[in-house]
């Protein structure tokens, strides 16, 4: 209880700076920078949040599923452009991942974090 | 409202048994509905072997979107109850720290290669989603709308108002993104040669933001841990960049 307590209090204490200080960075973002400055600074253990956060991270997926629903009531404003978007996101995304994967791998050579990934993921 | 409507019309089907009517009204169908989509659609996923192009997450929307057609049920009625798993989302970003803190020191070693990775990468996606949305024929405004797709839906929203853009058609375009990365991301690695985890993890958590990162997370503990990274860092980057690039490029179109 008090590890989601935690998260749901700094939350709560990020959008209220969010918005208090007009930032267009979202109040979750803003938590994570102060439970981050919290943890390093020794105020809270990381090992009393770990298995919390773990559960939350691996099931990630699950949290988009709402929002991702909320985006079929939008689609008829695409009907007409669907092609041109769907294009687009393809070619974007593709060239940034690229770009972004090569870049940081080659300029970062840190031998312990060169694995093999398995065939598929996981 | 008895006449008209379909036999798969779930509400009036369902008032016709008022010890099940609650269930209409009550949160705990959707809410089930959508733990069960996910949990099927994990199975599936792992009986593809884990075949990215079978991501959970797209997977579970469609079925979904299938039911809520099927039934008649609007999208208000299903995120009355889906809003509790929705809600969650907040403070798995929060609780992203917790990896993040953990490994303070790769990050600090990469430190250089993360800055240019995030600067290189933020410019690309921005770049190549205007110009090529435009050289398409998009509109203006879809061009604007376009334009902070990799930044997280709260962020790329905010970003999309305020330089002109239709918001709820940016909400479409993000997720998209999210879902088109998270498919995709390993392929794309694999023929580029990019099979370090950190590099992995920052790729897809700045291209393709949460969606992409819940990927990451579950390829690796450090990818994980470099997509929410690369999504907190590159929601701010795009804050700044796409207003700037948009004033840009305004000036020749």
């Amino acid at each position: 209880m008090i590890p989601m307590f935690t998260l749901i209090v700094l939350q709560l204490i990020g959008e209220v700076i969010s918005r208090s200080c007009g930032l267009p960075i979202p109040g979750a973002v803003i938590g994570l920078i102060l439970l981050y400055l919290l943890l390093w600074t020794g105020r809270i253990n990381s090992d009393d949040l770990g298995a919390t956060t773990g559960f939350l991270h691996q099931n990630l997926g699950l949290l988009f599923v709402p929002a991702g629903v909320g985006v079929i009531a939008y689609l008829p404003m695409i009907v007409d452009e669907w092609a041109i978007l769907l294009a687009t996101i393809l070619v974007s995304v593709v060239a940034t991942l690229a770009v972004t994967g090569l870049v940081m791998s080659q300029l970062a050579r840190s031998e312990s974090v060169v694995a093999e990934p398995a065939e598929g993921g996981a | 409202m008895s006449t008209g409507l379909g036999p798969l019309d779930l509400s009036s089907f369902l008032r016709h048994y008022p010890f099940l009517e609650f269930l209409a009204v009550s949160p705990l169908l959707w809410l089930a509905l959508t733990l069960g989509a996910y949990i099927a659609a994990t199975s599936l996923y792992t009986r593809a072997n884990k075949m990215p192009l079978v991501n959970p997450t797209l997977f579970a929307i469609a079925a979904v979107v299938l039911v809520l057609s099927v039934t008649g049920t609007s999208y208000k009625r299903y995120f009355d109850g889906a809003q509790f798993v929705h809600f969650l989302l907040g403070p798995a970003v929060v609780g992203m720290a917790v990896p993040l803190y953990r490994h303070t020191a790769l990050i600090r070693r990469s430190a250089a290669a993360i800055c240019a990775a995030l600067a290189l990468g933020s410019l690309t996606s921005i770049l190549t989603g205007v110009l090529v949305a435009h050289q398409l024929g998009a509109s203006r405004e879809l061009v604007l709308s376009i334009a902070p797709k990799s930044a997280t839906t709260a962020i790329s929203m905010g970003i999309s108002e305020r330089i002109g853009g239709i918001a709820p058609l940016t909400a479409i375009m993000t997720i998209f993104t999210g879902i088109v990365g998270a498919c995709l991301a390993t392929y794309v690695l694999k023929f580029a040669g990019v099979t370090a985890w950190h590099a992995r993890g920052f790729a897809m958590g700045l291209s393709s933001h949460g969606i992409a990162t819940a990927r990451a997370f579950q390829e690796h503990d450090i990818a994980g841990t470099f997509g929410a990274l690369a999504m907190a860092l590159n929601g701010i980057a795009t804050a700044l960049l796409v207003p700037l690039i948009v004033d840009l490029l305004g000036r020749y179109w």
